[in-house]
């Protein structure tokens, strides 16, 4: 017979049993945030492929055309929006995570469920929009005639990094927004400056070698360059080292934000 | 076999209540303490200070429940029963004390979680479904049970933002009804939803109960606890005081709400209301009114101090807000002083309420109306019933009078061809007394 204890701080054993059992649940939110996303806009999905296109021109123009940076013999078009893609990824995921709690907060004071589906749920539907942007890029290759390399074979392994921090930060922004409402303001700037401290409009090898190891603090440096390196290949090479430091920053981000998010999940309810 | 299927053993929960305490209530002081950024700081540093703004919102209670029970669960507002159930869902942790559920747990606290608005009445069924902790299977199975129950065929396909309130709680409620846990907890559901609807949902909880389901069921529909439920827990300021069949707590819940509210409030006046009581035309004390009925609410105190020109106010209220009221503020007639035991009533006449649920708010206030001391929000409540068909209500959606306002004036119709149609919720000839 299925048995339950409630007693303060013990929820951990059954937590992950259900975290299974309520797969469908994560499904289902992810399912409804898609659904609704579009409703009552004209050019409906649609959006989620105007914007990165928008960005790449602007990034495109301003970096390329004006700063002439070096693209490393690729189409600068091309070399932006492998950069974009993860970027933009990351930064609906964080945004749209972030958020979540509070906007499921009728959710979490009324029914029991694992907290930890909503962000997660958020994430995926981010992960949707970033597929459909993927497709974007392929048509940009095939315009520009150019064929990706055989690394990339090695995307999905990127693609699961950026997932992972993705869900890290998400994890600590929904878990802090929850008590401190001052996260709404403060994930925008982290989204306006990322884009220009990370890589995304550039090639990260106009880094100062004796920076990247620091420069690769930031998880997405890693992400990007992980990108890049598998669908263009040749030139963007991989700095080994700061692929380390990001792909341990990432690690650290998802484990600390899963910790995070564990405890202070209980008193969601309460303080929400 | 015989062992409980819930057992709870010192069950405790404690809020700490934020610094910028208005006075508003729990929900407000909470949400005050989330909004000050900085209320974490300064709560380390005052740790005493912190201990005055705790709240026991459920203190040292312990029960079990035998499987197949149905347990009724009364108290007035903020006695801490929807803790209680939050606790046992695992909404929220408790404080102190241990649970112990044998069985799948499914709780209503609410109709309707997580409907969104933007999705069809077909989406939204998998959706509830789901966050009810159902799976698709179990759902696409018990679909077309549940639409048939709702009652809304038509609008499957319809986003529920153009639902009526009655469309949508029965939506909500067919879903809820649907699922098939070994214990339920459900909290407050049926006071929505109109009367012939409530009757179908009260229907099928009994027929979960003699399925062998063990219920916990909040309400405060008290005909429904005795008709639904075996058993009553009645719960007053987090402490459980009667434990026993229904009928008898039902009872110390009336007992208890025209006894001693809320000591501490009135202290520095020395005011205690010893009773409040409704009756209806005849004198009889009841709860159950027809419209167009008197109402009598009537109070009996004891000034131990005297209060000098006190303003009384007694606000009739229901889901929808205030529907009228006796206030001297306005009227200005108001007692010289209390002193003593004494009595004051005040006789609402020919109340032209729809058939919905009520309650009374009663207040006094001194000090040229600046101070209160007292402001009781649910000092008793009561329910106006009537067919409506015998006031001269004739519409098909006369069965959905708790989506209307509650008030009715006399008015007439008077419609093209002349004919002049009055419509009035006085009490009908043939149904009034002598």
């Amino acid at each position: 017979m299925h048995e339950l204890i409630i007693e303060a701080g013990r929820t951990e054993r059954q937590y992950w049993r259900d975290l299974w059992k309520y797969r469908e649940l994560f499904y289902f939110l992810a399912w409804r945030d898609l659904l609704v996303r579009y409703k009552q806009t004209v050019v409906g999905v649609a959006w989620s492929l105007i914007r990165p296109f928008l960005t790449m021109i602007v990034l495109t123009v301003v970096f390329g055309k004006f700063g002439k940076m070096p693209s490393g013999g690729v189409p600068y078009a091309i070399l932006v929006f492998c950069g974009l893609l993860p970027w933009q990824f990351f930064s609906t995921a964080l945004s749209e995570s972030g958020n979540s709690l509070v906007t499921n907060a009728n959710l979490i004071t009324k029914v029991y469920f694992p907290r930890l589906v909503i962000p997660a749920s958020s994430v995926v539907t981010s992960f949707v929009d970033f597929v459909i942007s993927a497709a974007f890029l392929v048509l940009l290759m095939i315009w520009y005639h150019f064929a990706p390399s055989p690394n990339i074979l090695f995307l999905p392994l990127f693609v699961m990094l950026a997932f992972a921090a993705s869900l890290g930060v998400g994890m600590w922004i929904a878990a802090l927004m929850v008590e401190y409402r001052d996260f709404r303001f403060i994930v925008p700037f982290i989204v306006q400056f990322g884009l220009y401290i990370s890589p995304v409009g550039f090639s990260s090898n106009v880094v100062p070698e004796q920076w990247r190891p620091l420069y690769s603090l930031n998880p997405m440096v890693g992400v990007i360059d992980g990108f890049r390196w598998a669908i263009l290949g040749g030139e963007q090479a991989i700095y080994l080292p700061g692929m380390i430091v990001s792909v341990l920053g990432v690690v650290v981000l998802l484990l600390t934000g899963i910790r995070h998010f564990r405890n202070t999940e209980r008193t969601f309810a309460d303080v929400i | 076999m015989s062992e409980p299927i819930i057992s709870v053993e010192n069950l405790s929960k404690r809020y700490v209540l934020g610094r910028q305490r208005s006075g508003d209530g729990l929900r407000h002081a909470l949400e005050g303490a989330v909004r000050n950024p900085l209320g974490w700081l300064k709560r380390k540093n005052g740790e005493r200070r912190a201990k005055s703004e705790e709240i026991w919102a459920l203190k040292d209670v312990s029960f079990e429940v035998k499987q197949g029970e149905v347990v009724g669960i009364v108290g007035r507002n903020g006695a801490g029963k929807s803790t209680l159930l939050k606790l046992l869902s695992r909404i929220t942790e408790p404080t102190e004390g241990r649970v112990r559920l044998r069985g799948r747990v499914a709780s209503l606290l609410e109709v309707g979680t997580g409907f969104h608005q933007e999705l069809t009445g077909r989406e939204n069924i998998f959706l509830n479904g789901a966050i009810l902790g159902m799976t698709k299977v179990e759902i696409r199975r018990r679909f077309d049970e549940i639409v048939a129950f709702s009652e809304i065929e038509k609008f499957l396909d319809t986003p529920v933002k153009r639902y009526s309130s009655g469309m949508y709680v029965r939506l909500a409620f067919a879903v809820a009804a649907h699922l098939e846990p070994e214990i339920l907890l459900v909290d407050e559901v049926l006071a929505v939803g109109d009367l012939s609807f409530q009757k179908k949902c009260l229907g099928k909880m009994g027929e979960v109960a003699r399925g062998g389901r063990t219920v916990l069921f909040v309400s405060h529909n008290m005909d429904a606890v005795r008709t639904l439920c075996q058993r009553g827990l009645l719960i007053e300021d987090g402490k459980i005081r009667a434990d026993g069949d229904a009928e008898s707590v039902v009872e110390a819940y009336f007992a208890g709400l025209s006894r001693g509210f809320g000591r501490q409030q009135t202290e520095g006046y020395g005011l205690v209301i010893q009773k409040i009581v409704l009756k209806n035309d005849n004198g009889q004390e009841t709860r159950q009114f027809r419209p167009g009925e008197d109402l009598i609410v009537e109070i009996a105190f004891d000034a131990q101090k005297c209060i000098e020109k006190p303003y009384f106010l007694i606000v009739i209220q229901s889901s929808k807000g205030n529907c009228f009221t006796a206030n001297m503020l306005l009227d200005g007639h108001r007692p010289k002083a209390l002193q003593g035991k004494g009595l004051i009533a005040c006789r609402f006449k020919s109340m032209p309420l729809l058939p919905q649920r009520y309650t009374v708010r009663m207040a006094i206030k001194t000090n040229d109306g600046k101070d209160s001391v007292i402001d009781y929000e649910d000092v008793g409540s009561f329910s106006v019933t009537a067919n409506l068909e015998d006031y001269g209500y004739k519409g098909e959606f006369r069965t959905r009078v708790s989506e209307a306002t509650s008030v009715v004036i006399p008015y007439e119709w008077h419609l093209p061809d002349g004919t002049i149609a009055s419509v009035a919720l006085s009490v009908p000839v043939a149904a009034s007394p002598k």
